[in-house]
């Protein structure tokens, strides 16, 4: 039960937190044409976050949000410099920008010895759900133990906080959310700025990226913006149906991945590990499998 | 004589035969990414080759297993490539089954085979990595990209497919170019435009599997994006752009292989796309064509002039 405590509970709830605030904001990106949006944040964070670890030595969470933030800021810049320069798609241009941006990366996690010590590469693109532990656990009297509490993996507490704003905005908002997603030239007749909400759906995209990529890896936060609101909305024409369903499908499979990870070696008595951030990924494309193959509203024409 | 610079003694190809056979076949594969991606561009297919880069990894790993289960050594270049393309493949099928048959647009099909297929081959290499059998170290090699270890034949290997997909190219150059920049117009004279773009497909995905090796899946379409859009800025005529892209990608890739002859525990994907990416940006600002300085200065010689 200990072992529970100290080495699932952290782990499960670092999986399922994340995938909750992926999947919420990843209802907005996949209405709008920007599922790769998620992808594209992932990569291009990732210098900012080794920057400004560097520079300030901590992996407090102010430090991540504001390396990230410049990061993510430098690259749209980059993005929109490009896409006027070679007059080439947008997609091509966020391409080459976030590939670059990843290199850079991945070569500043080399050169700078940060890499073994505090992130590993591999960790940002296999994921790394299982490094977070709470060794200081005893026993369920931990739950309500406040000096216990505070041991938590600093990790649960950024993604509790990016999950609390993602999830005030998506409230407040809701209404020109679903206008501006839907209808953007409507949005513009009854006075919402589309380009505003647009800018906020990608801010707080971002946000979710920065609080989920050093917790859980690149992957699971590409197939958590995208895969449970696309299985709702296999589902659903809804808005507001779609969002409590992903949400229901971020929570199963966060939950049944985990439990995939840890018990599947088990059920067949080898002596390996799975990563649990490739199994809760998973288990979210087979959700979307099933809902693509079988869903209510799978095949509806694509004007939406 | 002083003794030169490591770096410049590599470039200059003085450091041994081995080095300079795979310095050779990275200048292959970049020459032969930066023809397809000419292509692969032109015809928007960009983030489906990322896609479809990151859906190799279950294919390397299932790869490996059957290599293992075979008897064989499980770095075999050939079984790891072979599966590679096998769930490359699928990832592709998969991508053009959703955005044809579900209601999901094309950006959600691909961002969802991506991070499935990619998160599939994650569990995979966490199941080899717990198996009883050597090896499973040089798989992590598939997704930045190495040249340490690499043997010649693998290298030889490498450059024969970079030069079999040039020459494929080559073949089909006017079909090509017509559906790039007027694919109506093609289809109205009846060139099979469908086929055509299949062919493009078959193009970017032999040369991604061939990527692997040096590149790795993770940055693999940075070779084959960049250099076609560093070009443009070099020319506007499709032959000579598809030239000066060969040249970017392969100038890319040799020199990333040079930095990891010296420093071999650099991930030389990671070198290799910032070579070409800074080579981008040189290309905006000074290519001949359309450079951001020739433009400025075409401008001011027409205020000059009226």
């Amino acid at each position: 039960m200990i072992s529970f405590l100290q080495i699932d509970l952290p782990a499960l709830l670092v999986g399922t937190l994340a995938a909750l605030v992926c999947a919420l904001i990843g209802n907005f990106l996949v209405l709008t044409r920007q599922s790769m949006l998620g992808d594209a944040m992932g990569h291009v964070v990732l210098p900012g976050i080794v920057i400004a670890f560097v520079l300030a030595g901590t992996t407090a969470t102010w430090v991540m949000l504001a390396g990230a933030f410049a990061a993510a800021l430098f690259s749209a810049l980059l993005v929109e410099f490009l896409r006027r320069a070679t007059r080439i798609e947008a997609s091509a241009a966020l391409g080459y920008v976030f590939t670059a941006m990843f290199a850079l990366g991945v070569l500043l996690l080399e050169q700078s010895g940060v890499a073994r010590t505090t992130f590993d590469v591999h960790h940002i693109l296999y994921g790394n759900v299982e490094t977070a532990i709470w060794p200081a656990a005893t026993g369920f009297s931990s739950l309500f133990d406040a000096t216990a509490l505070a041991s938590l993996p600093p990790q649960l507490g950024r993604l509790v906080f990016g999950l609390a704003v993602v999830a005030l905005i998506v409230v407040l908002l809701f209404k020109e959310l679903r206008i501006v997603s839907f209808d953007p030239d409507f949005a513009r007749t009854v006075g919402i700025p589309p380009q505003l909400i647009g800018a906020v759906v990608v801010s707080l995209a971002a946000l979710a990226a920065v609080v989920s990529l050093s917790a859980v890896g690149v992957i699971l936060l590409v197939a958590m913006m995208v895969c449970p609101p696309a299985t709702a909305r296999m589902l659903t024409d809804d808005l507001k149906t779609q969002v409590w369903l992903s949400l229901l499908f971020a929570l199963a499979s966060g939950v049944l991945g985990y439990a995939a990870a840890v018990l599947l070696p088990l059920a067949f008595g080898y002596e390996i590990s799975l990563g649990a951030a490739g199994t809760i990924a998973v288990i979210a494309g087979l959700f979307q499998l099933f809902a693509m193959l079988f869903g209510p509203k799978r095949g509806l024409p694509k004007t939406v | 004589m002083a003794e030169l610079h490591p770096l410049l003694k590599v470039l200059l190809l003085q450091a041994g035969y081995n080095t300079i056979v795979v310095m050779l076949g990275a200048a292959a594969l970049g020459a032969a990414t930066g023809i397809v991606g000419v292509f692969a561009l032109l015809r928007r297919r960009a983030l489906v080759a990322d896609a479809v880069a990151h859906a190799t990894l279950p294919g390397v790993a299932l790869g490996f297993i059957a290599a293992v289960a075979l008897g064989f050594s499980g770095r075999n270049l050939s079984f790891l490539l072979a599966g590679a393309a096998l769930t490359a493949v699928l990832a592709t099928l998969s991508i053009q089954w959703i955005a044809n048959r579900t209601r999901l647009t094309e950006d959600t099909a691909i961002a969802s085979v991506l991070a499935t297929f990619f998160a599939l081959g994650i569990v995979l290499l966490t199941v080899i990595q717990t198996l009883k059998t050597g090896g499973q170290a040089g798989l992590d090699i598939y997704l930045l990209g190495a040249t340490a270890g690499m043997l010649r034949e693998e290298a030889i290997l490498l450059a024969l497919f970079s030069l079999l997909a040039a020459a494929i190219v080559a073949l089909l150059f006017k079909e090509l170019t017509l559906i790039s920049f007027d694919a109506d117009y093609a289809r109205a004279h009846g060139f099979p435009v469908r086929l055509l773009d299949l062919a493009i497909l078959g193009l970017v995905l032999v040369v991604i599997v061939i990527g692997l090796r040096i590149v790795g899946l993770v940055l693999i379409v940075a070779l084959l994006i960049t250099p076609p859009a560093a070009a443009r800025f070099w020319t506007d005529h499709t032959g000579r752009m598809t030239i000066v892209s060969a040249a970017i990608g392969a100038f890319s890739a040799y020199f990333g292989a040079a930095i990891s002859a010296i420093r071999p525990d650099t991930p030389t994907g990671a070198v290799i796309v910032l070579v070409a990416f800074a080579l981008l940006l040189v290309s905006v600002f000074f290519g001949a064509a359309r450079g951001i300085v020739v433009r400025a200065i075409g401008a001011r010689r027409l205020r000059g002039a009226s």
